[in-house]
């Protein structure tokens, strides 16, 4: 797991595409393959991962990444509107303004760590989102949230293309970005900035990263200056949480300031918590278990729960019912919560973690019960 | 001159909220060393103490309303109104002030469980476990207190006879027009009130002595043969009764709801970390310095010149706090310097 040749990197990389691509597929017994939810798979699937190159790798636990989702959002929106209809140039402005936004941001807090760290994303994350809905509501348009409009100005595709009635969808060269194809847009980047975070990993600055997660102390006693690393990596990380929220404004082209508030980067830290902090499938795990129990556990009611439990008597049912019903429907944050607290108190590897734990466990007694063997005979 | 005074009333008013809050926060930080994301969650619980003393105070029956006289008409009247009379809805109309005595003991509890419960096992851990696990026991008290309370503000009104506002400007020579709520004076006298009461416990009791010794070095205090982890979790226990109570006298100003403890805690964190982690006078001073600060940026005149301000103040002076003074206002060597 630790490394990796080239070749069997590529190997990886060839499965990771075929699952991933072939999602629609085997996602159907889970009741999971419907585009809305695939797309949403794909998509904190990229924000998990980026933000693991910084929280896994350098071991800052950021409590303000869902500002470059936000930042990414509004980009993509305006590019939308000022521009055309194409995603090429929304996927590449998001990325590139919450790069900036990563800039400077990451230049103030990672003058210091730890805890601190933390609270100075978060009040950087607070400070965006009470500006985008008060004072910048001309960018931002506060509370409602940034729309297409009919008459939005469309400069370049207005050049070639007579405007429609009604409003025009969001396209690549012609492909409607709804539905599937919308889903294997956001597939193909998630398997390309996947390779990425791979290819981050295992690289020499991976593994100063690591290092400085390790002993930022020591790196320094060596000579060594750890500042343009971590602001690389969190300039990273947010570029690919800012690629994320241009995908969400690909799929349904509205950006909020909702999308920046504190509780929405508290996800994300969740989902790569869930997952396994660190480990490269974890984050990935983590973001679409979340976003499918999302989906499944909220849709859930008491109706709902009464027939799935109709096999049992009476009373069970409605025993089974009265127990079950406060953790679903509304309930599915509390579920989330606890879960949550479950998996840091007995599993801090998440369960990418808890699996190679069990599978070293298994591994080394076989291996021990294989030397006996030898003895014996 | 009016507005100016007023404003730095309300501050003071604001500050004295985020003081306790974030005198709870670093109480458990300077003892404990542990950073507790669900402190704002005690805060919520603190003030459904008082809708539940609410609730229970006005449980009714279904009486039938006799002045009206078209129709059968009733209506409902709480059962202590029907049991004692007068004593009974004086009872009920201070019910703010009622609730206090429930709160004390049931934050003592919840307070000793948790330490006992959850916290007791993250001494060791990383800060990011300990951020992680509170914020998911936040999570938690908030969707229980959702599933119970529902998700709509309940408004739970102060006594009748502090309703109003006090003319202020009249005690001062400032002119009858300059009020101000009664029960915002109330609230900041509150505070007052507890803040000293947590720092003489601090610096002039015995136990409040050994829990400082403790603070500064606990190993030796341990070598001294006390049982300090024993008093860390009573300080913790304080430290939610603290928080509860600031809780429970904010319900007039503040219909709780279920979130309402989230909205407080970030707050209160950049109070603590402007105050200096674990320093108990920079939280206060920093809770009072950042209301202050925040009323003013919300006057028109200052919002005028750099509009937006009020929104971001609080934050921007963290930041700006943060990167000159490391330590905080008031920060000890030593104490989380990482």
């Amino acid at each position: 797991m630790d490394t990796i040749s080239r070749k069997g990197e590529l190997r990886m990389m060839a499965l990771f595409a075929v699952i991933v691509l072939l999602m629609p597929i085997w996602l159907i017994p889970f009741g999971a393959a419907y585009p809305d939810l695939l797309q949403k798979f794909a998509i904190f699937g990229i924000f998990a991962v980026g933000f693991n190159i910084l929280f896994g790798l350098t071991g800052y636990l950021s409590f303000g990444h869902a500002v470059f989702l936000g930042v990414g959002s509004y980009a993509a929106v305006w590019s939308f509107k000022l521009f055309t209809m194409n995603v090429i140039p929304a996927v590449i402005f998001g990325v590139l303004f919450s790069g900036i936004f990563a800039a400077v941001i990451g230049f103030v807090s990672l003058r210091r760590s730890g805890i601190y760290f933390s609270i100075l994303t978060l009040a950087f994350a607070q400070m965006s989102y009470n500006l985008a809905y008060s004072v910048l509501t001309p960018i931002t348009n506060g509370e409602t949230g940034l729309q297409l409009r009919l008459h939005d100005l469309r400069m370049i595709d207005g050049l070639f293309i007579e405007a429609g009635e009604g409003l025009p969808l969001t396209n690549l060269f012609g492909i409607k970005m709804s539905g599937y194809p919308g889903f294997y847009f956001c597939a193909v980047l998630l398997i390309l900035a996947f390779y990425l975070a791979l290819r981050i990993k295992n690289s020499p600055f991976g593994m100063a990263l690591k290092a400085i997660k390790s002993n930022q102390l020591r790196m320094g006693y060596t000579g060594f200056n750890t500042r343009p690393y971590l602001m690389s990596a969190f300039m990273i990380s947010g570029m690919y949480a800012g690629l994320a929220g241009a995908l969400l404004a690909v799929t349904d082209p509205l950006a909020g300031a909702e999308r920046m508030q504190w509780t929405a980067s508290g996800e994300v830290v969740l989902m790569t918590i869930l997952g396994g902090v660190g480990t490269l499938f974890g984050p990935l795990l983590g973001a679409g278990l979340i976003k499918y129990f999302e989906n499944i556990f909220s849709s859930y009611n008491d109706a709902l729960l009464q027939e799935t439990f109709s096999f049992l008597p009476d009373m069970l049912n409605n025993l089974m019912v009265g127990i079950i019903s406060p953790f679903v429907g509304d309930g599915w944050h509390l579920t989330l919560g606890g879960l949550f607290m479950v998996i840091i108190i007995f599993l801090p590897g998440g369960i990418v973690g808890g699996i190679t734990m069990v599978w070293r466990r298994y591994m080394k007694k076989r291996g021990a019960s294989a030397e006996m063997e030898g003895e014996t005979s | 001159m009016d507005s100016i005074f007023l404003q730095i009333l309300n501050g003071l008013d604001k500050g004295g909220a985020y003081a306790l809050i974030a005198l709870g926060l670093t109480l458990v930080f300077g003892t404990l060393g542990v950073v507790n994301f669900a402190h704002g969650a005690i805060f919520m619980l603190g003030s459904f103490c008082a809708v539940t003393t609410q609730n229970l105070l006005t449980y009714s029956k279904k009486v039938k309303d006799e002045s009206i006289t078209y129709f059968e008409a009733f209506k409902e009247v709480p059962y202590l109104e029907i049991w004692w009379g007068d004593t009974g809805s004086f009872i009920i109309d201070y019910k703010v002030p009622f609730s206090i005595l429930l709160a004390i003991p049931v934050m003592l509890l919840i307070g000793l469980a948790m330490e006992r419960g959850l916290i007791r096992h993250f001494y060791n851990r990383p800060h990011a476990d300990q951020i992680l696990v509170t914020f998911g026991l936040a999570i938690v008290i908030q969707e229980i207190v959702k599933s119970i309370y529902g998700a709509n503000p309940i408004p739970v009104p102060a006594p009748a006879i502090v309703a109003g506002s006090a003319s202020i400007g009249s005690w001062i020579g400032l002119g009858e027009s300059v009020v101000y709520p009664w029960w915002r004076l109330i609230y900041l006298a509150n505070a007052l009130v507890v803040i000293s009461a947590v720092f003489s416990f601090l610096k002039f009791t015995t136990y409040g002595m050994v829990v400082r010794a403790g603070m500064q070095d606990r190993e030796t205090v341990g070598l001294l043969g006390i049982d300090i982890q024993r008093r860390f979790t009573v300080v913790f226990g304080m430290a939610s009764v603290v928080v509860g109570i600031a809780g429970v006298m904010y319900t007039p100003i503040l219909s709780p709801d279920y979130h309402m403890g989230m909205d407080f805690l970030v707050l209160s964190f950049v109070v603590v970390v402007v105050g200096g982690m674990g320093s108990l006078e920079g939280a206060v001073v920093a809770g009072f310095m950042l209301g202050v600060l925040q009323s003013f940026a919300a006057m028109n005149e200052i919002k005028s010149i750099f509009p937006g301000i009020d929104q971001i103040i609080v934050y921007l002076v963290a930041v700006i706090i943060l990167l000159t003074r490391p330590r905080g206002l008031m920060g000890r060597k030593g104490v989380m310097e990482d």
